[in-house]
């Protein structure tokens, strides 16, 4: 009886019940469940609204919202799925593969939306992300071609991506140029740099096809269940990605440093009077989210792959940008928006089971979600104050 | 622009004089942008050729593959009147067949075409002080319009002569409209960044486009002849193609669409310049919080810019498809960077048509010009000389953005010119 009246007297648990019970509605007709009948995700569906619109009207809208939304959309996933051979179903839900391909398709995303809060935080808005990765994906093919070590390239692609953080830093801060434009051009310097040494270097054979790349951690220990085809092979990048999540955490929020950070993406002014260097502070942060972007970068072209081609980030650094805004600025919001962002890309990948075409169309859907999270209909994203402003000392 | 503190001297101030440089026709900061780009390419090339008279060479190449070079090559020829048979003399050829530089030239100019007008619909949102980065999008929501209507309207009305044609131009603008239209709407709504709203609805333009047309796609064609080609939609019906007034229509020639940009060009300068609504958008895009004040409704006003500009960019997508392209394809969705080209497009112009008309020529030459199928492979392998273009493009945008790197060069240039009178005017800019 306890969990019925604290459903009817607090507003917020019975959001969080409306939630869960959505995402059961599509559960209960994936494996390993697997119910072959519309009726059950129908069921859980219906009071997932109901709970879910009770809640709305007890004044908790966000939640609310959330669940309603999710109910609507757990039923069509539950119902599409009992119409679905149970064959495919399998090959296409397979857990533990699924969410290993999400981290995947997260991490590069990771790193670069961890690399924009540096910057966005500090008061530097970074369109330049896309040509940042770029520059690390090339630099670590080739510094591992030439160094024979993927250490080493991975170093070179850092540097490469601070070079260019510089760049941005030195237009943006110093000289005050519009940071967007600033960005933009960023992106095309650094499509025109890769490319430029790609068919210079590598011509038409592509790049060495003998690299070498960052390895996977093997977990055998963990067997071959579901969390072994999680976890059990998952690249080197992809733990320090998850490490840094919680590293940047702790640095932007809770050390002096990341007050510090904060304080000039906030009010530059106040943070200059309190005798915090806001150019070197902005400097320091931009360079910062050269060095992250880089990485996402060197994940894609050493990590994940073993080449590099033309133009080979396709976008993923304006999907890190849209996942930092769609998570507030905030490294757990981000990592969550990565991860749905990853998710949703592996999903894709695995619907092509069904359809070319349909997995096609899931693509957009990152993109529309962002579009509705800026436009405020979940949340309103609120960026840092000063972001994008250029500080003129006084 | 910002202003310089401390840099206030008596007489005439580094900013005035720098205002002054720029009231000159506004053409010093550009030019000296180009000449810095131009100059840090040139070191890229002299890196990769090794010796300065290749360096030349190379610029003189790329000259050439745009078919620039075709200005100087007057000779004695015959043009054939429009509306008649008649033929009368004419300096230059335009035999795209016995000239290389006429068929060069006849690539530069439809390309410039499509620049010209996603560099307006960058160029508009500017005024209204909007960064419209969707151009990409906006200009293949045209292309995929005009081919949808082009194809589709024929089967449920049958319209004479070019009035397929017109209605799928203005299908296609509506489209692009429509699609800057949401981010100018959310814009002035709620406020979200129109930055952000148009790089993912270029995104969704790109993949919903990849649907429709992709392997197993509603609208993929399943035409004989299509099979093996990369995935695309139907060819549009030969009523709809625009005229080709100069070239083969099947190896891509210059078609009227081209007088529409120019058109364009006047429209654009007409609207913000003689209408109420382009003093709105100006005065939004000067100070939007003292156009409020004075009565102006700014969130319309960012409605309707982007939606003019998204228009303009819509316009170039449909001109692209009805004059030279005839189909969408998979390879353009996913590849085309015609809109990012735009915003170089209207930075380098300063927002104005002529220094769009001008930019966007200067462009669209040096993406013919590099182009593999233009530039001469002995003097730079294929791939490279297009990837020096955007080498060049990102230079311009970096440079045309940084204003204060002119203030700065001119400072230094005044204070080594006179170091005497440095003392006394730190301690004048320093007074309050």
């Amino acid at each position: 009886m306890t969990a019925v009246t604290q459903l009817a007297t607090r507003p917020r648990f019975a959001g969080v019940a409306a939630l869960v019970l959505g995402v059961f509605a599509a559960l209960v007709a994936l494996p390993p469940i697997g119910v072959r009948s519309p009726v059950g995700p129908a069921v859980l569906a219906v009071v997932a609204l109901a709970v879910g619109t009770a809640a709305l009207a007890r004044g908790e809208r966000r939640l609310g919202w959330y669940a309603v939304s999710l109910a609507v959309i757990g039923f069509l996933i539950g119902y599409l799925a009992t119409r679905s051979s149970v064959g495919k179903l399998d090959a296409v839900v397979a857990w533990g593969a699924l969410f290993a391909a999400m981290l995947r398709y997260a991490t590069p995303l990771a790193f670069a939306a961890l690399g924009g809060l540096f910057s966005e935080r500090s008061g530097v808005v970074n369109i330049g992300l896309e040509g940042m990765m770029l520059m690390g994906a090339f630099f670590a093919v080739w510094g591992s071609a030439i160094t024979g070590t993927w250490v080493l390239g991975l170093l070179i692609a850092l540097g490469a991506g601070a070079a260019m953080g510089l760049v941005h830093a030195f237009f943006s801060i110093t000289l005050r140029s519009d940071q967007i434009v600033g960005g933009t051009a960023v992106n095309f310097l650094a499509l025109g740099i890769t490319s430029y040494l790609f068919f210079k270097l590598y011509g038409q054979q592509g790049t060495p096809s003998k690299l070498s790349t960052i390895p996977d951690v093997h977990l055998a220990f963990l067997g071959h269940g579901f969390i072994g085809d999680f976890l059990g092979r998952l690249n080197i990048l992809i733990w320090v990605a998850i490490a840094l999540v919680f590293v940047t955490w702790v640095a932007v929020f809770k050390t002096p440093v990341g007050l510090r950070i904060r304080a000039c993406g906030e009010h530059p002014r106040a943070a200059d009077t309190v005798g915090i260097d806001v150019y070197a502070v902005r400097y320091a942060s931009v360079t910062i989210s050269g060095v992250l972007a880089a990485a996402g970068g060197a994940y894609l072209s050493i990590g994940f792959g073993n080449s590099f081609t033309e133009n080979m980030t396709a976008g993923r650094g304006f999907i890190a940008l849209a996942a930092l805004i769609f998570g507030n600025w905030r490294p757990f919001g981000a990592a969550a928006a990565c991860l749905l962002f990853g998710f949703s890309s592996a999903l894709g990948v695995s619907l092509q089971t069904y359809s070319l075409s349909i997995s096609t169309l899931f693509t957009a859907l990152p993109y529309v979600l962002t579009l509705v999270a800026v436009a405020g209909v979940i949340g309103r994203s609120i960026p840092p104050a000063a972001d994008g402003r250029p500080y003129v000392k006084q | 622009m910002q202003e310089e503190p401390g840099a206030a001297p008596s007489g005439p101030g580094l900013v005035e004089r720098y205002r002054v440089r720029q009231k000159a026709g506004g053409l010093v900061a550009p030019l000296l942008t180009l000449l810095l780009a131009f100059l840090i390419s040139g070191v890229v090339v002299l890196a990769t050729t090794g010796s300065f008279a290749d360096t030349g060479k190379t610029y003189r190449a790329i000259f050439r593959g745009a078919g620039l070079n075709w200005f100087f090559e007057v000779g004695h020829h015959a043009v054939g009147l429009p509306f008649s048979h008649a033929r009368v003399w004419f300096p230059w050829n335009t035999n795209d067949i016995s000239s290389t530089a006429a068929a060069n030239l006849e690539q530069t100019l439809i390309l410039w075409t499509a620049l010209v007008l996603t560099g307006l619909a960058v160029a508009f949102a500017f005024r209204c002080g909007l960064f419209n980065i969707g151009g990409n999008g906006q200009y293949l929501a045209g292309s995929i319009g005009a081919v949808l209507i082009a194809t589709e309207l024929p089967h449920l009305v049958g319209l004479p002569g070019a009035l397929l044609a017109i209605v799928s131009v203005a299908g296609a603008a509506l489209a692009g409209a429509a699609l800057a239209g949401i981010a100018g709407l959310l814009k002035g709504t709620v406020g979200a960044h129109e930055v952000i709203t148009t790089i993912m609805l270029n995104w969704i333009v790109v993949w919903v486009g990849s649907y429709l047309f992709d392997i197993g796609g509603p609208l993929q064609t399943k035409a004989a002849g299509a099979a093996g080609a990369v995935p695309s939609s139907a060819d549009v019906p030969d009523a709809a193609k625009l005229k080709v007034f100069w070239g083969d229509p099947l190896l891509q020639g210059v078609h009227v669409g081209i007088f529409l940009a120019i058109a364009a060009l006047v429209v654009y300068t007409l609207t913000l310049n003689r209408t109420t609504l382009g003093y709105e958008v100006r005065a939004v895009g000067f100070n939007a919080e003292a156009a409020r004040y004075g009565g102006i409704n700014v969130a319309r006003n960012y409605f309707v810019a982007m939606a003019i500009a998204g228009g303009f960019a819509g316009l170039a997508g449909a001109l692209d498809v009805l004059g030279w392209q005839y189909r969408v394809d998979i390879t353009t969705i996913q590849g085309t960077n015609v809109g990012f080209l735009g915003v170089a497009v209207a930075l380098l112009g300063r927002n104005r048509a002529v220094g769009v008309a001008l930019a966007a020529l200067l462009f669209a030459g040096l993406s013919t010009g590099t182009a593999s199928r233009n530039l001469d492979p002995t003097i730079f392998a294929p791939g490279v000389g297009s990837s020096l273009a955007v080498i060049i493009q990102g230079l311009v945008v970096l440079f045309v953005g940084a204003d204060l790197l002119v203030l700065i060069a001119l400072g230094w240039l005044r204070r080594v010119r006179a170091r005497p009178a440095r003392q006394a005017t730190a301690a004048q800019g320093a007074a309050p």
